[in-house]
């Protein structure tokens, strides 16, 4: 079985002080891997590199593209980078204005991928744009209204509509959760749990969130100083941390 | 189906003074298809430490655990991901799920996992829930509000929703009335039957009589605390 | 003999300016950067048009400059002049007279001919700043021919207003590559984009030239099923009785009187000379005597 994603010796250094260091891993079709660690422990670094926002200084990318199988997305030209971006990829990011179109109506910002793909239909258009809000669980009488009027969980909501309407293979999601009321949260994972399951997705999820990636996230790896400290099953990981970093990160969450 | 061979597996405790707790040495079990072996021992001799390194909950320091045709001790995680949606099963003692997921769903998830089509999946769930006398208008709510005897039985239907040629019972009886016990042992018998290699944790001595082949001690395999 | 060089920029300029322009040529659609002068008239009053018709102009040049179609409006009439004394070129009203001309917001609407070239005056140059604010991720947006944002746009027309409202600086697709802001000229023009003539667009504060070849092949951007429509007033003028010309709408009196007539003035001019009688002529005539 070929790895969607394949990671290999990765780096990122911002001068002197190391962003991300050494990381490997494989990511398999319909895996989903969390990344945990401390803000600076260079999750987002890695995360950024990944998803072809960073320059890595060392390390290779290789993505299984749909028509030439594995290829190094360092070596791709920014064109085809970009293409990635909005047919196979997906990146959801945390603060849900970062990543939509505050100005656009709600139908507009679902509908930017398929348009940017050459869909020229605005019926078409539309219909998925509708379809793409219920499965998301905005109403359709919401689809002209801008994000501006929604409230953060529904503008989260709508991120990912935004995001999952091309059918991408493999999503990047940092911190997606954050900022989110713990019943908005509890929403969002749920709804996030049946796409990835329905639409067979990869995702690379990084939070700070331990429920969050236990829910989530089959694999798990942590992260401190750059550097991975652990890494295996989400459950294993979290149940009988090998690292002492792990074990204290186990250990500091509080139980309700 | 299920081979332990010469496993162990210590703690090693960094942020308490690195304390190293040795908790299991020298463990062998042997389980084949049809038979059904009860875990024994004290509480705190190792009994759900066995079971959850079978499952690749918790890591095996050395040794080998087979699972049908995989080594669960060095098996990569997709591996394990891999034989947990189709060959093994484990039914805890608590259930773990998120809020707002209804019942119905909660049980059918295991077969849509395996890709079994949703409406099947669904029947079949509902048929466990109406076996395991979950009344039908709790289906579509979320099982965390359940009281404890209802989650255990939701948590059983889940277990058995998936016919797995392996599976893992912790408790399965603790906190049911007599009559759900029954439907328990029942099903728990029926799997037997149909060819999965079972092993429990059994406190109720009458099901382990009647369901069990043979008991292992799990003291065994402790070792020695040194005085 | 007025002290200023020829057409007023100086030598270099106007070959830094034309160097610009066979750039645009070169490339259909692209928006070629270039060093903007100061010119003796405020931003926004033509300073890019200004630019390129002082490149381009030779002693022997014809120039008309129109502004929504009008030779006798303040901007029209001034920037005329300022060619008049610093180029000392003819000048002309009519347009199929003139071998440049300028112009605000309008194409004639005489077709023009081989050897004609028409210069627009360009507020805005980037058709995608609508909804991408940042020149970087523009340039990089043209450059990767990623113009799905441009049709977002449409499609927030329709959803708004069940039909594309975009009504001027309809954007088009250049020769299959560039999208490109026309200019405000209104989108009933657009189709007149594939032409005879050299089209050269300016725009003074924006530092931008950008040109369409002759007989090049220009698009208006549309859906399927919402296709481009160059509408106009559903009228005739009520001076010339032309059916086929964009219209101005004025209010004659308190009453609500109003009148339609040709927005290009040449236009309608020529036709009244050839006899051609709209609705309102009379009246009008009567009124003014």
């Amino acid at each position: 079985m070929t790895p969607l994603l394949q990671v290999d010796g990765l780096a990122k250094s911002y001068g002197p002080r190391i962003g991300c260091a050494n990381v490997s891993f494989d990511l398999f079709p319909g895996e989903v891997m969390g990344i945990v660690g401390e803000s600076g422990s260079g999750k987002s670094t890695l995360l950024s590199c990944l998803a072809g926002h960073l320059t890595p200084d060392r390390g290779a990318i290789r993505f299984d593209t749909r028509e030439h199988g594995l290829r190094d997305t360092g070596a791709m030209s920014e064109a085809e980078r970009r293409m990635l971006g909005r047919t196979d990829w997906a990146f959801v990011h945390q603060h849900a204005r970062d990543g939509l179109r505050m100005s656009v109506s709600a139908g507009g910002n679902v509908g930017e991928r398929l348009m940017a793909v050459g869909a020229r239909h605005y019926g078409d258009i539309r219909a998925a744009a509708t379809d793409w809000l219920g499965r998301v669980e905005i109403g359709a009488d919401r689809i002209d209204d801008r994000p501006t009027t929604f409230s953060g969980g529904m503008q989260q909501r709508l991120q990912i509509a935004r995001n999952l309407v091309t059918g991408p293979r493999l999503v990047f999601m940092d911190e997606p959760t954050g900022g989110l009321d713990v019943s908005v949260q509890a929403r969002l994972l749920d709804l996030l749990r049946g796409l990835v399951r329905e639409m067979g997705l990869s995702a690379i999820i990084v939070t700070h969130d331990l429920a969050v990636v236990r829910l989530l996230a089959d694999r798990l790896m942590v992260m401190k100083d750059g550097h991975v400290v652990e890494a295996g099953l989400t459950d294993q990981v979290l149940d009988d941390p090998q690292h002492a970093y792990t074990q204290l990160l186990v250990s500091s969450v509080l139980q309700v | 189906m299920i081979s332990v061979e010469n496993v162990s597996k210590s703690f090693t405790l960094h942020n308490q003074g690195s304390a190293v707790i040795p908790v299991m040495r020298g463990a062998n079990l042997q389980v084949a298809s049809g038979e059904c072996v009860a875990l024994v021992g004290a509480s705190g001799a190792g009994k759900s430490t066995l079971m959850r390194m079978i499952y690749g909950n918790y890591l095996t320091a050395s040794g080998r655990i087979r699972v049908g045709d995989l080594d669960v001790a060095s098996a990569a995680p997709r591996q394990i991901i891999d034989l947990r949606r189709t060959t093994l099963g484990y039914v805890s003692q608590f259930l773990r799920v998120l809020p707002r997921v209804a019942t119905r769903d909660v049980v059918a998830d295991p077969l849509l996992a395996t890709g079994v089509p949703r409406a099947e999946a669904v029947a079949r769930a509902e048929d466990l829930l109406t076996l395991l006398n979950i009344p039908s208008r709790l289906w579509g709510l979320s099982p965390t509000t359940f009281s404890g005897g209802e989650q255990q039985r939701v948590n059983i239907a889940r277990g058995f929703a998936h016919a797995y040629p392996a599976l893992l019972l912790d408790e399965p009886t603790a906190s049911l009335d007599p009559a759900n016990r029954e439907i328990v042992l029942d099903l728990i018998a029926g799997a037997k039957a149909q060819g999965a290699a079972i092993i429990g944790i059994f406190h109720d001595q009458d099901a382990r009589t009647r369901l069990c082949d043979r008991s292992v001690d799990v003291r065994a395999f402790t070792p020695e605390v040194a005085a | 003999m007025s002290d200023y060089n020829f057409a007023y920029l100086d030598e270099q300029t106007k070959r830094m300016v034309r160097r610009a322009i066979l750039k645009g040529l070169a490339i259909p659609g692209y928006q070629v950067p270039f060093a903007s002068r100061e010119m003796p008239m405020p931003y926004g009053w033509g300073t890019g048009g200004v630019q390129v018709t002082a490149g381009i102009l030779t002693p022997d040049d014809c120039l008309k400059v129109i502004d929504q179609g009008a030779d006798d409006t303040t901007n029209a009439v001034s920037i005329r002049r300022f060619f008049e004394k610093t180029a000392q070129v003819a000048v002309t009203e009519k347009t199929s007279l003139a071998s440049v001309i300028q112009t605000r917001h309008r194409i004639p609407e005489e077709p023009l001919h081989d050897g004609q070239i028409l210069v627009y005056q360009v507020p805005i140059p980037e058709p995608l700043r609508f909804l991408e604010p940042s020149e970087v991720e523009t340039r990089k947006m043209h450059a990767l021919e990623e113009y799905g944002l441009m049709q977002v746009k449409l499609y927030e027309d329709i959803a708004r207003h069940g039909a594309i409202a975009t009504a001027y600086a309809y954007p088009v697709k250049v020769e299959g590559r560039y999208v490109m802001d026309p200019s405000p000229i209104p989108k009933f023009d657009n189709p007149k984009l594939s032409m005879a003539a050299i089209q050269l667009f300016g725009a003074g504060r924006e530092q931008r030239i950008y040109a369409i070849p002759p007989f090049t092949n220009v698009v208006s951007l549309d859906f399927e099923d919402f296709p481009f429509d160059p509408s106009k007033a559903d009228h005739a003028c009520d001076l010339c009785g032309a059916s086929d010309s964009y219209l101005d709408e004025l209010i004659i009196d308190d009453a609500g009187g109003r009148m339609f007539l040709c927005s290009d003035t040449d236009y309608c001019a020529t036709r009244c000379a050839a006899g051609e009688v709209g609705a309102q002529r009379m009246t009008l005539t009567e009124g003014a005597a």
